[in-house]
């Protein structure tokens, strides 16, 4: 690099740098550097600015396709998805009861198959955002919302109702235990990075709390008083959307919702985390601040899709790594498409397993563990490739 | 002309352990202020303290004539920019969105780059001589290249100061002469611009003012020829100085 002419505009670059490119490229423009020959750094400005017009055009496209095929995709398997089920009832009937909920298919179609689909978009939408947002806090494309320990947590909140039978006295105590648990390890979480705890002892600590919870729910499953409430427990463990009923929507998607503007409202925070914290900092970002709201989003939306569905893992880191060649690496712009990326993923996940196995075998949080842990593997060796 | 940030007797501690011990020192505003000392004699955490990254425990700090204590965080962000040592991206964005961090001081939550950053970005890109990869991602960067993007984004903050925690490091000779002429620049546009170093040659020859920091007190602070005497250097770095013209360091060697 010439080490000249630091004080002029772009005359004189050494060639095949954009300026010379873009000359070659538009002869149009080309007219417009000759007179910036004079140093006219405005006009120089604007030159580089349609090239950067043009890389940034061609990002949005690729984004706004992207966006299109998932939400077609997420349209198809859902309508999938009401379609499939143990009764014989054609699509039409199925449709029809949809809409006037008259006589069984009615009662099929809005109390099982519409909240099974809608749920799967709901613990989709919740666990993609909350990777997106954890793996911006820790600038690791390998956070998912487990690490923190609010889907252990959660999980230890819905075996302690059934272990005391909570879910006889009333159906809704099951998921308000659950996002409690969720949101107590949040709030460990939140009150570490209070007292400036970094984004590595985060991990570290949630870690720790994930295996107290996951302790604490093994000795209600040893101490369990029937059998009935320990096969309970470990089903609901396994994650699964099939007994979704319209109250576990009814409670998960407001929740999730909150939880998704939390995170949302710290996307500014999130992208200037790229920089490191101090630089974060010295931008005016209040860091403990972004997490604790971090943490907070993930502990309500994953403490929802967690309650209503069980542990349903991997979608969270999957999704926005798969995702990030389409919509760029800026953590903020992966939260919502990531939210959409991973209700298309469980939806599709959902419909797979009922048509391999349509008596029900095939759990959910099974089958995206078993495919997760190894896609988790080939990413920590690709990353090492690339390091 | 008053100087844009002014220490007076402060010290700071991590714990039990005292790293500045009533430092006083100013950085001018117009002027390269240079930060040179051994390994560990607080000069990042100098740098911390005006940033308000870290709360002293005693002494008084004034930025651009106010006591730090009255700055808001989000004004505080608009009038330093800072680059933290060793400073990176950690995730592979486009250059020039990882340069368009530098307006976040400027633009509301939510909001989009407005015209006016565009150009605030485009001109930090073209001074670091970075436009070229403007639209490449920082993982396929080398390391110089990279340094020029994470510079230019402090130098799209459009501060009145700037603070650069060894910004020359990493960099190949001729882009640390082209660092410390774009610091220079920014001087000439009125900044006050404070920037740690340990290559001594390259202080005494491009800062107008050199701070001298020797475990946790300024031990000198003046003209480089002055501030790096050869009493200084020997007690402070326990080196001798060869000389070039006007006193500057050209070489140096164990006493």
């Amino acid at each position: 690099m010439p080490l000249g002419n630091r004080e002029g505009g772009c005359v004189g670059r050494e060639p095949g740098d954009l300026t010379a490119r873009v000359v070659r490229r538009a002869p149009g423009l080309a007219l417009g550097m000759r007179k910036t020959a004079s140093g006219d750094s405005k006009e120089c400005g604007r030159v580089d600015q349609t090239a950067w017009m043009r890389v940034e055009g061609a990002a949005r496209r690729r984004a706004r396709t992207t966006t299109l095929v998932l939400f077609a995709v997420l349209a198809m398997a859902f309508v999938v998805s009401l379609l499939l089920g143990p009764s014989n009832f054609s699509p039409s009937e199925i449709f029809r009861g949809l809409f006037d909920g008259q006589g069984a298919a009615g009662i099929v179609a809005r109390e099982l198959r519409l909240p099974r689909a809608g749920l799967a978009v709901v613990v989709g939408a919740a666990l993609g955002a909350s990777g997106a947002a954890l793996q911006g806090l820790f600038r690791n494309p390998l956070a998912e919302p487990g690490v923190t320990g609010v889907t252990s947590c959660a999980g230890l909140g819905a075996v302690v109702a059934i272990y005391f039978g909570l879910t006889v006295a009333h159906a809704f105590l099951l998921p308000v235990f659950a996002v409690t648990g969720a949101l107590l390890s949040a709030g460990i979480l939140y009150l570490l990075s209070r007292r400036g705890a970094g984004a590595i002892a985060l991990v570290l600590a949630g870690v720790a709390v994930a295996s107290l919870a996951t302790a604490l729910t093994a000795l209600a499953l040893s101490f369990a008083r029937n059998p009935y409430a320990m096969a309970d427990m470990v089903f609901w463990m396994m994650g699964s959307l099939k007994d979704a009923k319209p109250a576990d929507l009814y409670f998960s998607a407001p929740l999730t919702l909150a939880g998704l503007l939390l995170l949302l409202s710290a996307s500014r925070g999130l992208n200037a985390l790229t920089l490191g914290e101090e630089a974060a900092r010295s931008l005016g970002v209040d860091v403990a601040s972004v997490r604790g709201r971090v943490v907070t989003g993930v502990a309500l939306a994953t403490g929802a899709a967690t309650a209503a569905a069980g542990a349903v893992s991997f979608v969270g880191m999957v999704v926005p790594h798969v995702l990030r060649r389409f919509y760029g690496y800026e953590p903020s712009r992966l939260i919502l498409p990531s939210a959409l990326g991973g209700a298309v993923l469980v939806t599709v996940a959902d419909v797979a397993i009922r048509l391999i196995a349509p008596d029900g075998q095939l759990l959910l949080g099974v089958v995206t563990a078993m495919l997760g842990a190894p896609f988790f593997f080939w990413l920590i060796l690709r990353h090492r490739r690339e390091a | 002309m008053s100087a844009a940030i002014v220490y007076e007797g402060v010290s700071a501690a991590y714990g039990p352990r005292t790293v500045l011990d009533g430092v006083s020192a100013s950085f001018a505003r117009g002027a390269v202020t240079g930060i040179v000392g051994p390994n560990g004699a607080g000069k990042t955490t100098l740098l911390r303290i005006a940033l308000g990254l870290m709360a002293p425990t005693g002494g008084r700090v004034s930025i651009l004539d106010r006591p730090l204590a009255e700055w808001s965080r989000d004004a505080l962000a608009r009038a330093l920019a800072y680059l933290p040592q060793g400073s990176d991206a950690h995730w592979p964005v486009l250059s020039r969105e990882l340069v368009a961090l530098g307006r976040l001081p400027h633009r509301a939550a939510f909001a989009p780059v407005s015209a006016e950053d565009g150009r605030a970005i485009d001109a930090a890109l073209e001074r670091c001589d970075a436009l070229g990869f403007a639209g490449r991602r920082m993982d396929e960067l080398s390391a110089g290249e990279r340094a020029r993007v994470l510079f230019a984004r402090a130098l799209a903050t459009q501060a009145p100061v700037l603070l650069a925690d060894e910004p020359a490091a990493y960099l190949d000779p001729a882009h640390q002469l082209r660092l410390m002429n774009l610091l220079r620049e920014e001087a000439a546009r009125g900044s006050a611009v404070a920037v740690t170093l340990h290559d001594l040659s390259l202080a005494s020859r491009h800062c107008d003012e050199i701070v001298v920091l020797s475990a946790g007190r300024s031990a000198a602070q003046g003209t480089p020829a002055a501030a790096l005497s050869d009493a200084t250097l020997a007690d402070v770095f326990g080196i001798a100085a060869e000389r070039g013209p006007g006193g500057t360091v050209s070489a140096i060697r164990q006493l």
